[in-house]
């Protein structure tokens, strides 16, 4: 109970300001309708108009609430309405990119970390790759895939890769770097070879900064994908609720959208958060 | 097997502020079952001359040869255990998986893997505590740890680095009796670099006492001391007359200052 006390007064407090602040937002056009009806509204007639809009400003919670609720349970699974349909698309794109980014990034610093060249060539273009602002290259990325026939999963996936494999690559060159002068001494003395070194120094070393950096890739990967589903006729995916939400002004629509993605990244740092805890117990590194 | 011999070696540094002599034109024979203390002001070398036997450092200058060999070649056999002041254990891996790490580098098979660390433990006292991981023993046991990984594979050399400089009086006094019981045990030739003089006076056969800029060596004392050394040696006459001959040639190194 001590730990949950803080986390919901925390939450009542963000749940108060936001029910304010759609009153504030949704006020002039509900004054505006009144206005135009030729009505003159209470304070608490108008406070009740703000809440019940069908395109507020800022939906209220509980309208955001409703519309994940008819999204997820209002649906069949397999409907175009459907929160669970779009999350799973969103998903597998997320995962397949997050995969390949991870592994590009761990293969990437494992060649960084042992060759000179490798580490001068590649680490500029690493850096300069992220400098592109993604949603320039998205609809480039999605165009030039679909004219060579490839559509659906994989650019997304390529966009989310492009994203992800940057924490990890970063992370797992700091953490291949970490053993110390001595403890490379201690290796030389005992006339490891680099394969020895790298598999019984190196990467144990770089265990808790993989797991940081992957949590930090995961949501990377998730706003990937999404960008991936807003350029022009995506149909599938969180992002391409968002995008059909924002044509329709159908507000509440977007937010529920942007809640169910919120909700699938806490998911999946909080599944790279279990399995740090377990391989960390298991190389004795959690105490 | 087991001696080591030093030939005018020298080694300079390129350093941003211009050369550091770290050494210059050290020579020095150490025999077969030696124990010799490297004693000295800070820069003299001796952290500098262990490493070239090492071959962790590459001299500039002279001839290192370890076992008969290139010091190089000498650590490519394998020839020696290294303890630092630190005891550098893997906190992952348990005290008996950090004494497996070189035997399983090494190469050696699970069977003796097994029988080696049972076997090392026993010689410093800590069996029981291989299932344990690093960060449940004390300084002490830690550095006690690292010293068995060091003597796992049966090299002929040991080279310790102040390997009890962070720990206190105590349990110093205690380790120091429990390697003197090693070294006889073992036979093993030993090369120990300490900042403390009653330490090196109880511990070694002969003391090397070593001056700074450029570091060479200053004097070298052979102990008059007998091999059987219980701790009260240390309140002997004989033992103070050493001391005061290693505190000499301490204060004479240091008077080109």
């Amino acid at each position: 109970m001590s730990r949950a006390l803080p986390v919901l007064t925390v939450l009542s407090v963000i749940v108060l300001v936001w029910y304010g602040a759609a009153i504030g937002l949704n006020a002039p056009w509900a004054r505006d309708q009144a206005a135009r009806a030729g009505e003159v509204l209470s304070t608490r007639q108008l406070v009740e108009r703000t809440m019940m809009q069908d395109r507020p400003v800022l939906p209220a919670p509980h309208q955001v609430a409703k519309g994940l609720w008819d999204g997820i349970n209002g649906q069949k699974i397999t409907s175009k309405r459907s929160l669970v349909w779009h999350g799973w698309i969103t998903l597998s794109a997320t995962l397949a990119g997050f995969a390949i980014g991870s592994l590009a990034g761990i293969l990437l610093a494992v060649g960084i970390v042992h060759s000179r060249v490798v580490d001068l060539s590649v680490m500029p273009w690493a850096v300069a790759s992220q400098t592109v602002p993604i949603l320039a290259i998205a609809p480039m990325v999605i165009v030039v895939f679909a004219s060579a026939g490839v559509t659906g999963l994989l650019p997304k996936a390529m966009i989310s890769a492009w994203l992800s494999f940057f924490p990890v690559l970063v992370g797992m060159v700091k953490g291949l770097r970490m053993p110390d002068a001595m403890q490379m001494d201690l290796m030389r003395s005992w006339n490891a070879s680099r394969a020895q070194v790298f598999w019984r120094l190196r990467l144990p070393s770089a265990m808790p900064y993989l797991f940081a950096s992957l949590k930090v890739a995961v949501g990377a990967a998730l706003v990937g994908t999404i960008v991936g589903e807003l350029p022009a006729g995506a149909t599938a995916g969180l992002g391409a609720r968002l995008l059909s939400g924002s044509y329709y002004g159908q507000t509440i629509q977007i937010w529920a959208a942007l809640f169910a993605a919120a909700a699938l990244a806490a998911a999946l740092v909080a599944i790279i958060a279990g399995v740090e805890r377990m391989v960390l117990r298991r190389m004795g590194l959690a105490r | 097997m087991g001696e080591i011999e030093a030939r005018g070696v020298s080694l300079t540094f390129q350093t941003a502020d211009g050369p550091v002599h770290a050494l210059k034109d050290v020579s020095l024979t150490i025999g077969k079952g030696d124990f010799v203390s490297f004693i000295g002001p800070s820069g003299c070398g001796k952290t500098t001359f262990l490493r070239t036997i090492a071959a962790l450092e590459t001299p500039t200058a002279g001839q290192i040869r370890v076992n008969g060999m290139e010091a190089d070649e000498a650590r490519r056999a394998r020839a020696y255990g290294y303890v630092f002041q630190a005891p550098g254990l893997y906190p992952w891996r348990t005290i008996s998986g950090n004494i497996s790490l070189p035997l399983e580098i090494m190469g050696f098979s699970k069977a003796e893997r097994r029988g080696r660390i049972a076997r090392v433990l026993d010689l410093v006292e800590l069996s029981g505590f291989g299932g344990k991981y690093p960060w449940q023993l004390s300084g002490g046991m830690q550095q006690r740890a690292s010293i068995a990984r060091a003597l796992a594979f049966d090299a002929d050399i040991l080279l310790m680095d102040e390997p009890f400089g962070a720990l206190d009086e105590i349990v110093r006094d205690r380790l120091n009796e429990a390697l003197l019981e090693l070294w006889k045990k073992t036979g093993k030739t030993i090369g120990f670099i300490t900042h403390s003089i009653p330490e090196a006076v109880y511990l070694s056969t002969r003391i090397v006492v070593m001056s700074p800029r450029p570091g060479r060596i200053s004097r070298i004392i052979e102990s008059t001391l007998p091999r059987e050394r219980p701790l009260e040696i240390r309140d002997t006459p004989e033992f103070i007359r050493v001391a005061h001959e290693v505190r000499e040639g301490l204060r004479e190194g240091q008077s080109y200052d």
